[in-house]
């Protein structure tokens, strides 16, 4: 464990046990996941019981104990997508990137996960790759919009 | 910008800022809002830019990358101001036309211009057309006015005016006087009372108080909250510090969900902003009153957007909902009273002061006052956010403002209230929208999703939907909740999947009794909305699941079936290199044939045939 990240990332806080969630999102933001270890130093620098920070990174989604991939894909599956062939999106994708829904591929290059709604309705079904957003994805535009990612 | 150290000081920036705008002068407004931004507002933004420079016209022309214009349906938007043309569709090719033609020669690009899709008729300016001509936006009034990166373009149209007026000329309990007179109903769901609720949290006892803006916007088809994020955001924040004067808070919080990583990005900034301007920190503008704002990010969790989970959740715990009373308003953040309100309720707030109570209640009906912000999505021609008066009907939404239902198909349902409203059926179009009339039909204003549905959806599969989405995010605290989800859950799956029996609906139904009058939180009080009012609405189509095996609507996968058209099919291959389990087999070239006991009926080779060749029934 690299010990002056992590004690970076804490630095950024006073140590308030109000400061778990925030800790956690940053940490998820630059590991990528939740490493077990740098969940055992946080537990004691914010001096919390490690249950209520297991806890706390197992109940919202948003959170990953094992490292997800390069490109984190995220398929809107919210109330106009469905109804717009969200479901048939996730399939397809799934099925190009190698990578069943919630999990990350093999090479570490994706992740394939589902979101509630990304608010962009209007142009359903949406997908965002990173912090990209991709508009009205059909079926047939998948390749299309999976090629720049893919070595 | 400088720190404002009193009320004079603002009132002669803001002149000095109004006299150096030019009335006249060229603005180019690119639409960033949450429908034109995936179809790539940022990437145009730029070329005009470039395009500006490349004439010399980047200093004598303003170009804005703004919140959003309303009509996602026909992005990227463009408005030319200050003629106000309205250009649609606009694409990156479009760029050297636009700058030559409009903004060299002051010519029009009609190929550009927005049409009415009813009549076809060109609409040159933004309010000709009828989508923009029957709304009265008061919420949205600054989206496409203002950069929202820039405190000088919200100061110039009146911003931090209110907070002015409430820090030297009112006292707080004028404020909430005002609050309360002007009828204003929370714009998170429920529909409590604004005043009311202010009110109660400042004769709650103690010394520290909190403010909570929630912009968690959990609802899947529900947009305004972002737009208005992302769109406009020191209105929020001028509405939270009014809140915390009236109420006596010093602190306050904005949670956001982490799906909305711009309305983040532009809220810190604005909170920045209003700290050096000196309306946020220690002593604003002089007035011995002190207010912050933090902004707390959500972590992906549908039920942290109900109050106490939210809370919950800002002091670090897992979002699990706590049994009310006491309500937040009394004993809330850390156990001490806190006013939580919905982001649209907040952007509410600096304009009802300002325009005083009377003004606001004129608008609406009797106990629904103001206008709404709906999110007007699915299957519906203009697609977009709108603001009515409430007591605007579901007739005028959807097919005034909305146009109508595309490819001329029938109107089946409206859903609003997002996965604890209900499906509204043809019959009830003419009601007039307000908190109390949907709850009569057996849905909910929500927080203003309004998907319109036509016969390519199926009702069974709708309410599927929602109580699959809730099964997913209930908490898992109370037992009614978490155990009659995965029922309901469980006689969906029998039903769409042609194991269901008619002994099944009254089941569903008694079961939702008791989630309604058990649960502890409004999930699961409220999940039952989407299956009582598709039981109650749309049976017929739940019979032909159960007696006929059969979904009219050609949505429930198990129970179609593909088939190839010998005759159209082509033998293109492009059905075969989709399937996932290679159930498609031919030669190239000639018609190709499904083998259905492989076939798991995914539907890829029907979306994925260009030649309508592949028959679902
Ligand atoms: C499951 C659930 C989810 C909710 N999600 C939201 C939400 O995303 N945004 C919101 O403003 N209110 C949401 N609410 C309502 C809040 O509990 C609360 O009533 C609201 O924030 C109060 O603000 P208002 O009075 O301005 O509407 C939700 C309620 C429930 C039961």
């Amino acid at each position: 464990m690299d010990e002056t990240r992590i004690a970076q990332i804490l630095s950024r806080y006073e140590g308030d046990p109000a400061d778990l969630i925030p800790v956690l999102q940053d940490i998820q933001d630059e590991y990528n996941h939740l490493p077990k270890d740098e969940l055992k130093v946080v537990s004691r620098r914010l001096n919390l019981p490690l249950t209520q920070v297991f806890g706390v990174a197992t109940f919202y989604k948003m959170f990953s104990l094992l490292p997800k991939g390069k490109h984190q894909v995220k398929v809107c599956l919210g109330t106009t997508c469905h109804l717009k062939g969200g479901p048939r999106l996730v399939d397809s994708v799934s099925s190009r990137i190698g990578c069943e829904l919630g999990y990350t591929s093999k090479d570490g290059q994706f992740s394939l996960e589902t979101v509630g709604c990304l608010g962009s309705c209007a142009q359903a079904p949406v997908m965002m790759i990173g912090d990209k957003y991709f508009a009205r994805v059909t079926v047939d535009k998948v390749p299309k919009v999976l090629k720049p990612y893919q070595k | 910008m400088p720190r404002f150290e009193s009320v004079d000081h603002l009132t002669e920036y803001r002149r000095q800022l109004k006299a150096r705008l030019d009335p006249n002068q060229l603005q180019v407004l690119v639409c960033a809002g949450p429908g034109c931004l995936p179809l790539g507002s940022e990437e145009l933004a730029q070329a005009f830019q470039e395009a500006l420079a490349e004439k010399g016209l980047d200093g004598k022309v303003a170009l804005k990358a703004t919140g959003c214009h309303g009509l996602c349906a026909h992005g990227v938007r463009v408005l030319i101001r200050p003629r106000e043309i309205a250009y649609e569709r606009v694409t990156l090719a479009d760029v050297p036309e636009i700058v030559e033609a409009t903004l060299v020669n002051g010519q029009p690009v009609e190929r550009l211009m927005q049409r009415d899709p009813t009549s076809g008729a060109l609409c040159p300016c933004k309010a000709d057309l009828p989508f923009y001509q029957a709304q009265q936006p008061l919420v949205l009034r600054k989206l496409d006015l203002i950069d929202p990166e820039s405190l000088d373009d919200y100061l110039a149209v009146g911003g931090y005016r209110t907070l002015r007026k409430v820090l030297f000329k009112m006292t707080p309990d004028d404020v909430i006087d005002a609050v309360e007179q002007s009828g204003l109903r929370g714009r998170g769901g429920a529909g409590f009372l604004t005043g009311r609720k202010w009110r109660i949290c400042r004769e709650a006892e103690g010394d520290v108080r909190f403010i909570i803006s929630n912009g968690d916007e959990g609802d899947p088809g529900a947009f305004m909250d972002r737009a208005v994020m992302e769109g406009d955001p020191h209105s929020v924040i001028e509405g939270m510090i009014v809140g915390g004067y009236a109420i006596g808070a010093r602190q306050g919080y904005i949670y956001v969900r982490h799906e909305y990583p711009l309305a983040v990005k532009r809220l810190r900034l604005a909170i920045e902003q209003a700290r050096e301007a000196g309306f946020l920190g220690a002593n604003i503008l002089r007035s011995g009153f002190n207010f912050d704002i933090k902004i707390a990010q959500g972590s992906g969790a549908f039920v942290c957007g109900e109050e106490t989970a939210l809370i919950s959740s800002i002091e670090g715990h897992i979002g699990e909902p706590q049994p009310r009373p006491p309500y937040p308003a009394q004993a809330g953040l850390f156990g001490l009273p806190t006013i939580i309100n919905n982001v649209e309720t907040w952007a509410n707030i600096p304009e009802i002061i300002n325009m005083g109570p009377q003004w606001y209640a004129a608008m609406g009906t009797e106990n629904s006052k103001g206008t709404k912000v709906f999110s007007l999505v699915g299957s519906v021609n203009h697609t977009g956010l709108v603001e009515v008066p409430m007591g605007t009907t579901l007739r005028q939404i959807i097919y005034d403002l909305g146009g109508g239902i595309p490819d001329g198909r029938p109107f089946k349902a409206v859903q609003t209230g997002g996965p604890s409203g209900g499906c509204i059926p043809a019959q009830f179009l003419d009601l007039p929208v307000d908190y109390d009339s949907l709850q009569q039909v057996g849905s909910i204003m929500g927080s203003g999703g309004m998907i319109v549905m036509d016969d390519t959806s199926c009702m069974v599969d709708v309410s599927r939907y929602f109580i699959g989405f809730l099964y997913d995010e209930s908490c898992g605290k109370c037992t009614p909740c978490r155990e009659g989800l995965k029922q309901l859950k469980h006689f969906y799956e029998e039903i769409t999947q042609g194991r269901g029996e008619e002994a099944h609906l009254d089941l569903m139904e008694e079961l939702c009794q008791a989630m309604a009058g058990a649960s502890i939180c409004g999930l699961g009080q409220s999940a039952v909305n989407p299956v009582l009012s598709t039981l109650k609405y749309f049976r017929h189509e739940y019979e032909a699941h159960i007696r006929d095996k059969k979904c009219p609507a050609l949505v429930c996968r198990p129970l179609l079936t593909y088939t190839v058209d010998p005759e159209t099919c082509t033998g293109c291959l492009a059905c075969v290199r989709e399937c996932p389990v290679a159930a498609i087999s031919g030669k190239k070239k000639e018609a190709q044939e499904i083998d259905q006991e492989l076939c798991i009926k995914c539907g890829l080779c029907f979306e994925s045939c260009q030649f309508d060749a592949v028959r679902r029934e």
